[in-house]
């Protein structure tokens, strides 16, 4: 399928392949067998400027938008979801700041988080506010100079690793969700700690830690747009990062069907390569469709954002909750057409599965999500322009 | 070739002075004078109406003044390297179909053995031993001989192809604008043109050049330790041993030696076991090499590897077979799960007997293996170490 | 601190053609890799640079073509590189090599350290960069595994031998060749690679680094190939058959024969 990629955006896809297959793939067992943060591949990620992408040029970024973005996450994924994860994250952390930052905290933040030098992290989820994000708890109280946080925030991606956070918190109580503001909060930080390291089922090479905050004071200056801005701050971070999301579920689903095709040519039953089973045939031959169909609408949505589109929720919650639901039936068919050595450790579709169903769940679970796109639609009277 | 101007016939007319294309003639005392420059070409002779200047063109071969085979004889911490024998043993063959003299040189300090060198056939040694050689800085090595062979010329130099050979021989070679060939594998005397020919594998080994340094002397060659044999050493040989003073003001090192730190993960030492056995990327993971040192052990064997498990780093580099890694030439080589690449074969296929155990059938290992087995090495090698093992009553 | 890194391209070992006529090698139409020992010494002059601030110069003499090598290691972080070539200059053996190679950084002038891959793929001599200090009069060390530290015009490196390790100092400016395990090549970057496209790379010929053509190519090599040969492999060796247990008992009996 030709998409019609830009020079620069070829280019960055065929580094961020080569980084994949010649530095992620011969790494990712392991790092998945120990649990261990990709620091290696991450320098590597930052040495090809991959950080830059997504920071516009007067930050030393390469000014690119969400759909180079998008292909490079899902070059990296295609080789390991937890790497391309970290960097997708990074992303993550880094819009609150792109799309809300002053031109001070931007000239600050911006140039170092594009050299890939300091990751950084979103810190939102709290052990009460997963899906109900407005019920978040940590609080912000101003004195002085300061903000002074106080809280815990949960099953945070990059957690301890990351220098750079940006944190929702609670700057007025009265208000609700609305009562919520965004800060940059930075790692060593007195009174910013993090918890244990969370044991996976996938993404095993991804940080996710507990942020803790216990009278930790940050300058007024850390403060991103408005207090009370937070909930708008959150709404359009996430929609930015949600083809990012549903380019990894891509990536890592291309490569779940690439090792099944493969196998199933090798793999010898009955006197005949299993790919000539017409059963198994029809299971690739669906696995392939909708691993298109979701990179269509992937692509499409990013393409959106891209045009300057203003709002954007409902294609990014599609392309979201599309992309990540195929991911999970794909990696799940793909340990199938394996059959029992599908199942072993030794073969990497395992692990594909295993990190293909934390994509369902985050990001806005795919059920919140269909609220999302069922309110949308119902709104615009299901018309299309 | 000589310029000569006979003063008598001279007249100092000066014709001679601007057709000269090198400037070099000039008039003193009203006779023509040829300065240094002089480039023999003859058009002073042209130009001279009173046949003053003369042009002796004598026939001179190329290589003239240049003779005899030179050793470079490499020694370290006062211990001659087995290259150095082996290559005495192959220079005396190519001093004998010259019908020359062999003459090693040796550098260093405290040298112990040198008169073995006479013994495996060098006619003369030029000795330096001297504390400030101790270092081995290769400053002091290049200029010393630089020294000797524009004191002695001789018209062939062949030194090992190691670590300190491969770094200062060019050295010599480019400040003497004469022709050097790394890693011979074969080197002969041309009968029509008493030159050296030089052979060496390209290209990792696919292709073989022969090489000659016609114009330029002396011919010089390096030449990997274990390719040549060393021969027979007889006690009775006689010989000289020339001692070589060197003023110290006049060679200087530039780099210094800081210090030094030896690799002792080596039990054995490859280079000099007679019986190696290697494991290759068929090992699939580094626990693996367990059944390799396994039959080592029992065979009192070294432990060697092809260079995916050293790339891998599933073992060390000191251990590694190859182009990259050490040449070796021992009675037994045993290769296990080595698929035989060029460059692997180019630093043990001289070995005498060759086993190779592998599953694929295809391995180019099997080309210049003596024994083979296509089999699981994961089967074949622990169950040929207990049958070791048993035989040799060890439990 | 300027440093200069010398890299040649070389063919990709599978498809080998020889000009019967110069006993050379045929380099068009061969697909071209830069040589991958030069890769490590690409990386490490970027690191200094990295470390200690300055320029990264990148030359290689080689026929038009070689161009491609050039914009490779612009790509993978070198600031310029200069195309050394030029008729004379075919067919050079090493002295020719280091000789043309010594009057471009010459020519250069400004520089610290000049790096070097430790051999080729295809000559394998290693000669080069021994021969170039020399040219260059300056100070030379090989096989360096480390550079441990530049200060006040002296480098200190470690250095790679048969028996283990040599700590080295000496002065600068200095030529050094390096092994593979001085370091990991990066990838090329983004902005490299983009630079990389667009960037204007100078092509010297003999006249402009002020070369003596009989000092250059076939005329300046003082070696000449006298014949190419491709090594035959006659040899029969005896493969075991049978069970494992007939296989391993048959090659247990020819070992006790030999050890």
């Amino acid at each position: 399928m030709e998409y019609f990629l830009t020079e620069q955006q070829k280019l960055i896809k065929s580094i961020a392949r080569r980084i994949a297959e010649e530095r992620i793939l011969p790494a990712r067992a392991e790092l998945d067998e120990k649990e261990q943060f990709p620091w290696e591949l991450i320098k590597d990620i930052a040495n090809a400027d991959l950080f830059r992408i997504f920071i516009p040029e007067q930050y030393e970024g390469m000014g690119e938008g969400s759909f180079a973005l998008c292909i490079a996450v899902e070059e990296l994924s295609r080789a390991c979801a937890g790497v391309a994860l970290t960097y997708a994250a990074d992303a993550l952390g880094a819009f609150p700041i792109l799309l809300y930052a002053s031109e001070k905290q931007k000239q600050q933040y911006l140039p170092v988080i594009a050299s890939g030098a300091r990751l950084t992290a979103f810190g939102l989820t709290e052990s009460s506010a997963g899906s109900d994000a407005g019920n978040i708890k940590t609080t912000a109280k101003r004195d002085g100079n300061e903000y002074v946080l106080n809280g815990t925030k949960q099953f945070i991606t990059n957690g301890g690793e990351a220098e750079i956070y940006t944190v929702i918190a609670i700057t007025d109580p009265t208000k609700g969700a609305r009562g919520a503001s965004a800060f940059i909060v930075e790692k060593d930080t007195p009174g910013f700690t993090f918890g244990k390291k969370e044991k996976k089922l996938g993404i095993r090479c991804s940080a996710t830690r507990e942020l803790v905050f216990h009278n930790c004071r940050i300058p007024k200056e850390n403060l991103l747009s408005k207090e009370g801005m937070g909930f708008i701050v959150t709404m359009k971070t996430l929609d930015s990062s949600r083809p990012g999301v549903g380019a990894l579920a891509i990536g890592l689903a291309q490569g779940a069907l690439e090792a099944a095709v493969a196998y199933s040519r090798q793999r010898v039953q009955f006197g005949h390569p299993v790919s000539s089973i017409q059963a198994v045939q029809h299971m690739l031959a669906n696995m392939a469709m909708e691993l298109e169909a979701a990179r269509a609408l992937v692509y499409a949505t990013a393409k959106t954002i891209d045009s300057g589109a203003k709002s954007f929720t409902e294609e990014g919650a599609m392309a979201k909750v599309f992309a990540t639901d195929m991911a999970m039936k794909v990696t799940t068919d793909a340990v199938q057409v394996f059959g029992g050595a599908g199942y072993m450790r030794d073969y990497p579709v395992e692990k594909m599965m295993r990190d293909a169903k934390i994509n369902q769940i985050y990001e806005g679970t795919n059920q919140v999500l269909r609220n999302v796109i069922a309110l949308e639609l119902l709104r615009r009277k299901g018309l299309r322009g | 070739m000589t310029i000569q101007i006979d003063p008598d016939k001279c007249t100092g007319c000066g014709s001679c002075v601007p057709v000269c294309p090198f400037s070099v003639m000039d008039l003193v005392n009203d006779k023509a004078r040829v300065k240094e420059g002089c480039n023999l070409c003859g058009a002073c002779v042209d130009a001279c109406t009173f046949d003053a200047i003369k042009i002796e063109k004598a026939e001179q071969k190329v290589g003239e003044g240049y003779r005899g085979v030179w050793v470079f004889a490499e020694q370290r911490d006062g211990k001659l390297k087995s290259v150095a024998y082996e290559l005495v043993s192959e220079g005396r063959k190519l001093a004998d179909k010259l019908g020359t003299e062999l003459s090693a040189v040796c550098l260093g300090h405290n040298i112990k053995d040198v008169e073995q060198l006479i013994c495996y056939g060098a006619d003369k040694v030029y000795l330096a031993d001297d504390p400030a050689l101790s270092d081995h800085q290769e400053d002091l090595y290049t200029g010393l001989l630089l020294d000797l062979i524009r004191k002695h010329r001789p018209e062939i130099l062949i030194a090992g192809a190691t670590a300190m050979g491969r770094s200062f021989i060019p050295r010599v070679a480019a400040l003497l604008y004469t022709g050097l060939t790394a890693d011979c594998t074969g080197l002969d005397i041309d009968p029509e043109t008493k030159l050296l020919l030089q052979t060496r594998p390209t290209f990792g080994g696919n292709v073989m050049a022969t090489i000659m340094c016609q114009a330029k002397r002396p011919q010089m060659s390096t030449v990997r330790p274990h390719v040549f044999k060393r021969g027979t050493p007889h006690k009775e040989r006689k010989g000289q041993i020339i001692k070589v003073d060197f003023k110290k003001e006049a060679i200087t090192s530039r780099t210094k030696l800081l210090r030094f730190i030896e690799d002792l993960s080596e039990k054995v030492k490859l280079d000099e076991a007679e019986i190696i056995v290697s494991g290759g990327r068929g090992l699939g993971k580094p626990d693996n090499f367990q059944i390799i040192k396994a039959l080592a052990e029992v065979l009192g064997a070294a432990v060697g590897s092809s260079r995916p498990p050293v790339d891998e780093g599933w073992i060390s580099y000191s251990h590694q077979v190859g182009q990259t890694g050490k040449t070796v030439c021992p009675k037994l080589y045993i290769a296990c799960g080595i698929s035989g690449s060029v460059q692997h074969i180019a630093g043990m296929g001289t070995s005498e007997c060759i086993i190779a155990i592998n599953e694929d059938s295809n391995a180019p290992i099997f080309q210049v293996a003596t024994y083979g087995i296509v089999g699981d090495l994961f089967k074949v090698v622990p169950m040929l170490t207990e049958k070791l093992k048993r035989s040799r009553g060890i439990v | 601190m300027n440093i200069v890194v010398c890299i040649k391209q070389v063919p990709g070992t599978t498809e080998i053609k020889i000009d019967p006529k110069t006993n050379t090698l045929v380099r068009e139409g061969v697909k071209s890799i830069v040589n991958p020992f030069d890769t490590y010494a690409l990386e490490e002059g970027v690191r200094l640079k990295e470390r200690y601030g300055g320029k990264v110069t990148v030359i290689t003499m080689g026929p038009p073509q070689a161009e491609e090598a050039l914009r490779e290691t612009i790509s993978l972080g070198a600031d310029e590189a200069i195309l050394l070539s030029d008729r004379a200059f075919a067919g050079s053996d090493t002295w020719a090599t280091s000789y043309v190679l010594s009057k471009a950084v010459t020519k250069i002038a400004q520089y610290e350290i000049v790096i070097c891959g430790r051999q080729t793929l295809d000559g394998d001599t290693g000669q080069v960069g021994p021969e170039l200090a020399e040219m260059l009069k300056i100070p030379f060390i090989s096989y360096v595994s480390k550079i441990e530290e530049i200060k006040d015009k002296h480098i200190r490196v470690q250095r790679m031998i048969e028996e283990g390790h040599e700590e080295i100092e000496t002065t600068l400016p200095a030529v050094i060749t390096v092994v593979k395990e001085i370091n990991v090549p990066r990838l090329p970057s983004l902005r490299g690679s983009m630079k990389s496209k667009t960037a204007k790379i100078p092509v010297w010929n003999a006249a402009e680094i002020g070369a003596e053509t009989d000092k250059a190519g076939i005329p300046g090599s003082p070696t000449r190939v006298v014949k190419i040969f491709f090594p035959k492999r006659e040899h029969k060796s005896e493969i075991f058959q049978g069970t494992v247990e007939e296989q391993v008992a048959k090659l247990a009996q020819r070992l006790e024969k030999i050890v």
